[in-house]
């Protein structure tokens, strides 16, 4: 009999703590307990036997911790020593007692994963693959991954499960008192990555005693489709006299435990501070109790690391803005590998109304592959929303949808059957909603009939891989009605059969326009009909304020928007969107023009040479406007007044007349205490809003603005913090000093692999904490060897001129002025 | 949560007067996203202190040679241990806005320092109220990397308290705690009080060249 048909004929009995019984039996503070698999075993035995006796169904091994940062080649004990020992240990048992299912126990690294920490995903994965192999040949019936506050974490051991073992496998998580895992994941977040993952049973444990956890419990049991495991701590801990209690006691717990079989739970046990006797309480209940009936659960749900958004009824956007296709600027922000234009581009649709941002980077000569796991990557540390990964490239699909942190969106399949060859294995292994296209190898046909067909053929397909149809969702595809008079009706029709066939539909809206002027007119009229058939979800660009007026409007009149709040949320402040380079007079005012040049002239009595200069230009005139917006760091004026002086003059005449003498003059004042950092920053983003429109103004013409050199930027090994470097980063770019960043934790290597490889003439290197100073003094010891002609300058919090001579750094920068001074003087200003 | 806008403003290198206004708004701004991403969550414990004759320090749960430390702890037989956060979401705007607006990146850095601090004197004083129901005083709290408190000990001060799985915390290879804006503390309890205690910058070593210190 296996642990998985024994779930489901009858409710299972984990068993209780280990962690406070051991301390009982004298395991010290700090003593690691997996330990004692070795040094005591018959007192590890006797625990397992105790639970056993109590009528525990599943005994989980003592290897909480076990992993390769507690156990590997420089301390006493080995990992595969600890765990063929907790194996010995919980088999006897088993052996002797007679009964019982042994569960290799896993719990998290205790370390945060890229990109917020320091552990690689796959170095997470291969850190648990590792334990997995070792449970699998010592015989555990099942995997339990317990104790789970990171749902990214999660995923990693979950594959390592999955890919190192055909044992089923057990997911519980930590949910805090609020219902939310440490790291923001919701129940229903943390069921559909698990699910998607191929989970068999999911749940919670630790943290919360029984009492707490019901709200979560009832969230688990109504969005999983599979059995629901629930551990639960004895209470709360608090601390007396230096140890840790629990405060509801075996009957208490065995209580509330009922309530929570009552609510449809396929397994219970006990975490912290349960002993025997809460098992032997639980025992009664569970005895000849039947496995509660599962359900499948009809939820679309895609998820980010924190948010489960549905699919369903109510219609959702998904921003298109992130896609190479027609945009020269993104084009070349791909190839710099700029990330601030991207992830700006991802935080404005989220601002604009976006549920789900389409993430499309395919580029004839990049790597897509890389850049699309760059690209999701950071989308994924910054963003909450969830992502669709879009795709031609099953390469490029997979290793996204593997670093994903939930369950992603994926777009595209088609009923050729070498697509669905290639895309439904990916979908099965990693779970993630599909959008599938209605069009086989015959191409799009023309009547709804066959499309509904084609609909029908790849939901039987994916159900092969056990892909249910709640996770796929069609296109019905559109053609534009220029060509194709029936285009738009043939795809309503769609829309409207799959809806009511009970699945889910999405568009890409704007094709339906395709060859007629104003398209927004037609595209905007095609949604709102798209949306009455039952349209699930659109792939729009949430900037259209067309679009989203359909999108307001059609909810306020079906009901979905309770007290037409988000109408009236939307439209109450509403300012129409205004030609290009039309400015709104309140904004205009906010420049203050007359106002700031009135202060400069009271300031300054006698203005110097230079700063009459400055002041030269007319204040009211387009260079005039451009200097003081640099001067008062306001960005988008500073880039409507680069805008305007080009009309008027030469974009490298701008640069040095207006540009630089305002950026040097915020410099000087930043010297001498006049203004601040965050003054600074602005001037410094509104210089770059305006290089930007100058730089494209340039490129245009076909003229290119050359940079002044490279420099290499980077956080030392063991550093993570990156803040003061980022400031250097922004205030270099400006200066037009080709800055390549390499990060935070950097290794010396990279660092002179980069210096030599782009035969950089200046790093700068940055350290924060007097134990990573060390990493500044290596890395400087190898690029003196390997890369001599580079000059170095530090910098950071603990940094001091004569910790910098020590080290033998060529330069001790104490801000980010100072750094574009060493950068000046090494290569030119 | 009290946050302690001078010190913001240290943060932000402004050292006297206050802020410009677009500077004053952007505070405001990260103060507002910060108070609404922010999950602050403590754990402590209570354990019995020894010092021992060589000067070492038992503190139950690990054991630690330190003279500030000691210095900090003498006249006290019991410590609070303590770790708190306000969370990984509090790291990801930081990141968000050091990507996207730097300028909003640097405040929102110096708003969430100054959050977890506001946050750490909530604790504190709740543990002082505490404390003096069982008479007892409190001393300054003292973390790893103050003075010669060594960083090593956070591995044994993260294993005592759990704080993986009971605040999200985590460290680094290089000991660093994750969330960033997280802080792990001594707190000595004492039968006896003293006034005038020195804390913060009058402590640090770095005293003559630091941009931030406190005038």
């Amino acid at each position: 009999m296996s642990v998985l048909n024994d779930l489901k004929n009858r409710v299972l009995l984990f068993d209780g703590g280990c962690g406070s019984l051991l301390q009982a039996a004298g395991l010290k503070a700090g003593e690691l307990p997996e330990t004692w698999n070795i040094l005591h075993p018959d007192i590890i035995t006797g625990m397992h036997r105790d639970y056993l006796d109590a009528g525990a169904d599943i005994i989980k091994t003592n290897t909480f911790g076990a992993n390769c940062f507690k156990y590997n080649g420089v301390t006493k004990y080995q990992l595969p020593d600890i765990i063929g020992a907790a194996f010995s240990c919980a088999k006897e048992a088993v052996a002797a007692v007679g009964h019982g299912y042994v569960a290799l126990d896993i719990g998290p690294t205790g370390k945060l994963l890229k990109p917020m920490g320091d552990l690689g995903f796959e170095d997470a994965v291969e850190t648990y693959a590792e334990v997995v192999r070792e449970g699998v040949k010592c015989g555990a019936d099942l995997i339990l991954i317990e104790t789970m506050s990171d749902l990214y974490e999660l995923k990693a051991a979950v594959l390592a499960a999955k890919e190192n073992s055909d044992l089923p496998v057990f997911a519980t998580v930590v949910f805090d008192r609020a219902g939310k895992l440490l790291t923001g994941g919701t129940p229903e977040a943390a069921v559909a990555l698990l699910e998607g993952l191929g989970a068999d049973a999911i749940g919670t444990n630790c943290s919360l005693g029984p009492a707490q956890m019901i709200p979560m419990v009832k969230d688990l049991v109504r969005y999983a489709s599979v059995p629901v495991v629930v551990n639960p701590n004895a209470g709360l801990p608090r601390s007396e006299g230096g140890k840790t209690v629990y405060d509801v006691g075996p009957e208490e717990f065995a209580q509330t435990m009922e309530t929570i079989l009552d609510l449809g739970v396929s397994a219970i046990g006990g975490c912290c501070g349960t002993t025997p006797a809460y098992i032997r309480l639980l025992k009664e209940l569970t005895e000849g109790r039947k496995a509660p009936v599962l359900t499948e659960k009809p939820e679309t749900i895609v998820t980010s690391y924190a948010i489960a958004q549905e699919i369903g009824d109510d219609p959702v956007i998904i921003g298109e803005r992130i896609n190479p296709t027609g945009k020269k600027k993104f084009k070349q922000a791909l190839e710099a590998h700029d990330m601030g234009y991207i992830l700006n581009l991802g935080l404005d649709q989220q601002k604009k109304g976006a549920h789900i941002l389409d993430v499309n980077v395919g580029l004839p000569g990049i790597d897509e592959r890389e850049r699309m796991v760059e690209t999701v990557e950071e989308l994924q540390s910054i963003i909450e929303l969830p992502l669709q990964i879009d795709t031609s490239d099953p390469a490029a699909m997979e290793s996204a949808m593997r670093i994903y942190n939930g369950k992603p969106m994926i777009n595209s399949v088609s009923g050729k059957q070498e697509s669905m060859d290639a895309v439904f294995p990916l979908a099965a292994k990693y779970g993630g909603v599909v959008v599938a296209l209605a069009l086989d190898e015959r191409g799009i046909p023309e009547s709804a009939d066959e499309r509904i067909e084609i609909a029908e053929k790849i939901y039987r397909e994916a159900a092969r891989y056990g892909i249910p149809k709640k996770d796929i969702v069609i296109d019905c595809l559109c053609l534009t009605v220029s060509s194709e008079p029936q285009g738009a009706l043939t795809t309503l029709e769609a829309v409207r059969r799959i809806h009511e066939m009970g699945g889910r539909t999405i568009l890409g809206v704007s094709n339906i326009s395709f060859g007629l002027p104003e398209r927004p007119v037609i595209n905007s009229a095609f949604y709102t009909m798209a949306l009455q058939a039952g349209l699930s979800a659109a792939i729009i660009n949430p900037n259209s304020d067309v679009m989203m007026r359909s999108y307001y409007a059609y909810r306020a009149l079906t009901a979905r928007d309770p007290q037409c709040g988000s109408y009236i949320g939307h439209f109450s402040n509403y300012r129409p969107p205004l030609p290009k380079g039309a400015i709104w007079a309140e904004d205009a005012a906010s420049l203050n023009l007359k106002e700031l040049s009135d202060s400069d002239k009271k300031e300054k009595k006698e203005p110097a040479a230079s700063d009459r200069e400055i002041l030269n230009p007319d204040p009211e005139g387009p260079g005039g406007r451009l200097l003081q917006s640099v001067r008062s760091g306001l960005k988008d004026q500073a880039g409507q007044a680069a805008e305007a002086a080009l009309k008027e003059e030469d974009a490298l005449d701008i640069i040095n007349r207006y540009m630089i003498p305002a950026l040097d003059q915020v410099g000087k004042e930043f010297e001498n205490g006049k203004v601040f950092l965050p003054q600074l920053l602005m001037s410094a983003e509104a210089a770059k809003a305006a290089f930007d429109v100058i730089k494209d103004h340039m490129a245009s013409s076909g003229e290119t603005a050359e940079g002044k050199g490279k420099v290499i930027l980077a956080t030392v090994k063991g550093d993570i913090h990156d803040i003061g470097k980022n400031i250097v980063k922004v205030l270099l770019e400006n200066y037009s000093y080709d800055v390549i960043d390499l990060g935070r934790d950097v290794p010396p290597e990279t660092i002179v692999e980069r210096a030599i490889e782009d035969h950089v003439p200046v790093v700068g290197l940055s350290a924060l904490m007097t134990t990573t100073v060390a990493s500044m003094e290596e890395t400087i010891r190898q690029l003196r060897k390997s890369a001599p002609w580079v000059k170095i300058c530090v910098g950071g919090a603990v940094m001091t001129q004569d910790y910098a001579d020590r080290i033998g750094a060529d330069g001790y920068c104490r801000d980010a002025m100072a750094t574009v001074e060493f950068a000046k003087k090494v290569i030119g200003a | 949560m009290e946050i302690n806008r001078y010190e913001v403003c240290r943060y932000l290198g402004i050292r006297q007067g206050e802020p410009d206004a677009r500077t004053g708004d952007l505070i405001d701004e990260c103060q507002a996203e910060l108070m609404k991403a922010a999950t602050p969550r403590m754990v402590h414990r209570t354990y019995p202190l020894t010092i021992r004759k060589d000067g070492s320090l038992d503190l139950t749960c690990f054991q630690v040679k330190s003279k500030n430390l000691k210095k900090n702890l003498e006249g006290c037989d019991q410590i609070i241990l303590f770790a708190a956060t306000i969370g990984e979401a509090v790291d990801r705007l930081i990141r968000r806005y050091m990507k996207t607006q730097v300028s909003k990146g640097v405040v929102m850095q110096a708003v969430s320092a100054a959050m977890i601090e506001a946050y750490c004197n909530e604790v504190n004083l709740d543990f002082k109220r505490k404390a003096a129901q069982e008479e007892y005083f409190l001393r300054p709290r003292f973390s790893p990397g103050y003075g010669d408190f060594p960083l090593e000990c956070q591995k044994e001060i993260g294993e005592a308290l759990k704080m993986e799985k009971t605040c999200g915390i985590t460290l680094t290879d290089s000991l660093l705690m994750l969330p960033s804006k997280s802080v792990t503390a001594v707190i000595g309890m004492s039968r006896q009080e003293i006034s005038c205690q020195l804390e913060g910058c009058e402590v640090c070593s770095k005293q003559n060249d630091c941009p931030y210190r406190r005038s």
